[in-house]
């Protein structure tokens, strides 16, 4: 059963993280807002998981002295939601709708062309770390099925060629430029500055 | 902020609007902006400063207009002439709207879509009434369009009583699925003894193929706020929620700016249109987790708990949201209370059937010419859905089932497609009305696949608590999966269909009652379909592979071949 | 407490508002599985096994946490009823890998001793045989995940009675999984207070002391009895400021 929620206010002693690493700024701004309830657990997570991109153990272990909470307690939440990842990304990543209209127009077909053209299961990424492929319940673009997401740009219509070209141009471009990865974190830095 | 101030907002917006000659209305709703709306609008807005046009044209950035598919849309409001709407709007042929239309006042004849299609034709909007008009990002257009108006009238001319009365009279029932009479809901909260009440909006739309509640959020977020006000109003109430899917960043935002603007005007917060009524409203965003569209799974998530529901009794009207009386109703729902506020529950009860009142928002999609979002009468058919509004299927192919409800809801085949559409018909045919998703398909979908793909669903989404519903999905999962790749016997058949009543009678939650409605429903209309597969190893659809056999005939094949090669047995 | 009177298979019961159905059967001697329940833990409904059939309504209720009400009548073995608890315990059977001949809580295993009651002798399901570990790295218990049925009397026990919430459940589904602390080996956990509640609390050989080998585990529960007897009297609060303790 999970403890009531404390009406406890005090922010804990320590001031933010030993690390200094300024993205844990953002973390404490978002337990500062929700004045350190338990019941913010959630809305801490979106935070970090957008901060850091995935969420790690010493995040958990992190988020959860801020919070009071036990730690299997956090640890059961992360791993609950689908949003929330606790393993890093790839620098690329291609989320394919798997909604009612994209799945009767065949989204199927272009996860199974992913799939053996870059050996990598749905919801994995490759070995090197270039590429996550995922899967999305639905989009809500459903009149422009089948839809996919490739690194934050909605795709409409695809084919499994298409997808499959798209993503190749994406990661062979990604081989030129080098150092993509480092702008996962990029924004969430810009707007710790700012404050 | 006051009445009067209300009125004057309106008024001075309404005159601003009248200064524009032409205004053009962009869609900046999800499936536009995927489609390259935003670069619509900013071709427009160049074309404007280019022609010099500034004092005359203005664009505006709306909410969803209908017909997705056809996106991005725009539609131009020249004074004193009816609306022309544009389809497949590209940023050339949004120059050319600029320069012919809102200059010479000659509309582009290629890129316009008839007013007279039955797509709009066949349908009322009620709650979408502004969707598509007004700027959800501007509280002064939804106030310009008597927006908040409605709350005003309830705060100094009703009383809770009465604000539930008139609710229960116009017969609306909750939109999110189960049709639970709004009412009687809101009138078991004011009931309820208890010094904190909560209201929470629903809108976590995890159904796959259904987005009407993401498009009301975005496309007039205002009009959700006002009816959770009025509903904190009438069941005294100091503070809301809503849940947003976490899919929708846009509906998200555009929520988040609502009420920030709301409570600078005094129209959230303390002392509401100077009244003594106090309601806040935050917004709580979900993190991927369908079940949690479950009101108690729901309330474990505004917590932030796991999202596993817990046995009813005691309901939320009850004990919810920290043990308090707690109202949860479907964004649509509070949807629907401003227009009943506004124009009177009889004239709400006036529409729709004997026991479904109203109107109802459908997400069409699939097999079918339009898709989009479509506002109907309760009662209207599915054939005037389909081949009327939809405009039937494309290529000439034959209309084989409507799929409503999503994972929890059915298929309707063609026999029946002059149904009604109401809570009661649907239910009788084995699918519910749910939110409002509604999938066309055709001859070239294989329906044990269907109901494949609606069983791996709800495996992925059941949140484990109960038995019946984490293992029976699997093993329901796995039958569906034989039946589909040719290696099914008869046997698993009868297994099938008794796991599907036993995980429908013992699930804990909606989720897993309702997880076996897509192979109930396919096995009622379609079951000759099953067994082609299971006996004659084809799929008529020619979609599944059918590549595997059943393992009794690869024990029974090497014994009938050496039977046929020993001399003695032949 | 206001007495209330209520059908039970055809015989009038009566009951104390506010007690569950599964108290009064009980009282009854009449006897329904249950795996999730356990006297003394906070109530769950998850394993559904409680379930029984309330005169007009449909739905079917868990005996374990519905409060008897006046004049409800109860139907605790019909032939739908025990077609679905046998279904269900297949369902469990079949969904980790549950061998008897070599469980340390063979022939004292909950789910052994229903699934022997109702007699479900085989199981008509695929076996979902699982890849799961066994986590001995505690010095003195041992958590076997091929025995879990994810009861969750553990989580409760270890929240609600020892108060240190090292158990929790992670992931969702058919793959949830019981988890110390941050998923790590349970040896590590430094929350855990190496009570054992939760190992005796548990109704299969999931959870069991290190070194016992086939058929040789025992579980006693006695400590809850203790302990939420002492509770519900107040047995432990210090009076006259601390110098004697309450007795």
């Amino acid at each position: 059963m999970p403890p009531t929620p404390t009406k406890e206010r005090t922010p804990r002693a320590e001031k933010g993280h030993p690390s200094g690493d300024p993205r844990f700024q953002l973390i404490d701004r978002t337990l500062k807002r929700l004045q350190y309830q338990q019941d913010a657990l959630i809305e801490v997570l979106h935070t970090a998981q957008e901060a850091f991109g995935f969420l790690a153990e010493d995040l958990l272990i992190y988020i959860a002295r801020q919070l009071k909470l036990p730690l299997s307690w956090v640890y059961g939440v992360a791993t609950f939601y689908h949003f929330f990842s606790l393993k890093p990304q790839g620098e690329h990543n291609c989320i394919v709708c798997m909604g009612t209209a994209c799945y009767v127009k065949r989204a199927a077909e272009i996860v199974a062309a992913l799939q053996a053209e870059f050996g990598v299961e749905a919801g994995h990424t490759t070995p090197d770390g270039k590429f996550t492929l995922l899967t999305a319940r639905c989009l809500g673009s459903c009149g422009l099925a089948p839809v996919l997401v490739l690194d934050g740009e909605v795709l409409a219509r695809e084919t499994p060629e298409s997808t499959v070209s798209k993503v190749r141009a994406r990661l062979a471009g990604a081989a030129a430029t080098n150092g993509h990865g480092a702008s996962v974190a990029q924004p969430a830095l810009q707007e710790v500055e700012a404050v | 902020m006051n009445r009067v101030e209300l009125q004057a907002i309106a008024q001075r917006e309404l005159d601003q609007r009248q200064s524009y000659r032409c205004r053009l209305l962009c869609c900046a709703s999800t499936p536009c902006i995927s489609s390259g709306g935003t670069a619509v609008q900013k071709a427009m807005e160049e074309a404007i400063k280019a022609n010099g046009l500034n004092a005359e044209v203005v664009t505006v950035a709306t909410g969803c207009m209908g017909p997705c598919s056809r996106g991005p849309m725009v539609t131009v409001q020249v004074q004193g002439q009816p609306d022309v709407i544009y389809e497949r709007v590209t940023p050339e042929v949004a120059e050319q709207i600029v320069a012919r239309h809102a200059v010479a006042g000659e509309p582009v004849a290629d890129h316009v879509m008839p007013s007279n299609l039955p797509f709009f034709t066949k349908q009322t909007k009620v709650v979408l009434s502004n969707s598509g008009l007004i700027d959800p990002e501007r509280l002064e257009d939804y106030i310009a369009v008597g927006g908040y108006s409605a709350l005003a009238h309830v705060l100094r001319e009703m009383t809770p009583e009465e604000v539930c009365a008139e609710i229960s009279k116009s017969g609306l029932r909750g939109r999110g699925g189960a049709g639970y009479p709004t009412g009687l809901k809101w009138d078991l909260v004011r009931k309820a003894p208890g010094e904190r009440k909560y209201v929470v909006a629903n809108g976590d739309e995890g159904d796959p193929g259904a987005y009407m509640d993401r498009t009301l959020m975005e496309s007039d977020p205002h009009r959700v706020l006002e009816g959770m006000a009025i509903a904190g109003y009438a069941v005294g109430a100091t503070q809301g929620f809503i849940y947003v899917r976490g899919e929708y960043p846009i509906a998200a935002k555009r929520l988040e700016k609502a009420i920030r603007a709301a409570e600078r005007r005094g129209l959230l917060g303390s002392r509401i249109l100077e009244s003594t009524f106090n309601f806040r409203i935050d917004i709580r965003i979900g993190a991927g987790a369908f079940v949690c569209g479950e009101e108690t799974a729901l309330m474990a998530s505004i917590m932030g708990r796991r999202g596993q529901p817990v046995p009813r009794p005691p309901y939320p009207a009850q004990s919810g949201l920290w043990g308090c009386p707690t109202l949860i109703n479907n964004v649509e729902t509070f949807g629907c209370i401003v227009p009943i506020i506004q124009k009177g529950a009889s004239w709400f009860a006036s529409m729709g059937t004997a026991k479904s009142k109203g109107t109802k928002i459908f997400a069409l999609a699939g097999k079918v010419n339009n898709t989009g979002l479509i506002e109907v009468p309760m009662g209207i058919t599915l054939r005037e859905i389909v081949f009327d509004i939809g405009d039937g299927i494309p290529g000439g192919r034959k209309f084989k089932a409507a799929q409503t409800g999503g994972p929890s809801g059915g298929c309707i085949p063609a026999e029946h497609l002059d149904t009604p559409v109401d809570y009661e018909s649907l239910r009788a045919l084995g699918s519910i009305m749910g939110s409002g998703g509604l999938i066309v398909m055709d001859d070239q979908s294989c329906m044990p696949d269907v109901a494949k793909f609606f069983m791996e669903f709800c495996m992925d989404e059941s949140c484990g608590k109960c038995v019946p519903c984490r293992v029976g999905t699997v093993q329901m999962y796995r039958i569906l999966q034989r039946i589909t790749n040719g290696s099914a016997t008869l046997r698993d058949l009868e297994i099938l269909e008794e796991l599907c009543e036993m995980v429908r009678d013992t699930s804990l939650c909606g989720l897993g009652q309702s997880a076996p409605n897509p192979v109930l429903s396919t096995l009622r209309y379609f079951r000759e379909e099953y067994l082609q597969h299971i006996q004659e190893h084809r799929c008529p659809a020619g979609v599944c592979q059918m590549t595997e056999v059943p393992i009794i005939e690869l024990v029974h094949r090497p014994i009938a071949r050496a039977a046929a090669a020993s001399p003695v047995a032949s | 407490m206001a007495v209330i009177t209520l059908t039970i298979n055809d015989e009038l019961v009566s009951g104390r508002e506010g007690d569950t159905l599964l108290t009064l059967m009980r009282e009854k001697g009449i006897e329904v599985p249950t795996l999730c329940h356990l006297d003394g833990l906070s109530p769950r409904g998850g394993c559904r096994l409680c379930l029984v059939e309330v005169q007009g309504s449909n739905r079917l209720v868990p005996a374990c946490i519905t409060p008897a009400q006046e004049g409800m009548s109860i139907v605790t073995h019909s032939e739908r009823l025990i077609k679905y608890r046998r279904m269900i315990l297949e369902l469990l059977f079949s969904e980790r890998n549950h061998i008897c001949a070599v469980c340390v809580m063979n022939g004292r295993c909950e789910l052994q001793a229903e699934a022997a009651a109702i007699g479900m002798d085989h199981v008509r399901y695929d076996y979902l045989t699982p890849q799961l570990p066994i986590d001995a790295s505690h010095q003195r218990f041992a958590v076997d995940h091929n025995r879990c049925i994810l009861c969750t009397r553990c989580v409760r026990v270890c929240d609600e009675v020892e108060g240190a919430h090292t158990w929790d459940v992670m992931g969702r589904g058919v793959n949830s999984r019981v988890i110390t602390d941050l998923n790590q080996p349970w040896g590590t956990s430094k929350s855990c207070t190496s009570c054992g509640k939760c190992v005796q609390v548990c109704p299969t050989g999931a959870l069991h002391l290190k070194g016992s080998t086939v058929a040789e585990m025992r579980k006693d529960r006695d400590f809850l009895r203790w302990i939420l007897d002492g509770r519900e009297k107040k047995q432990w609060i210090l009076r006259n400021g601390g110098q004697e303790s309450g007795r």
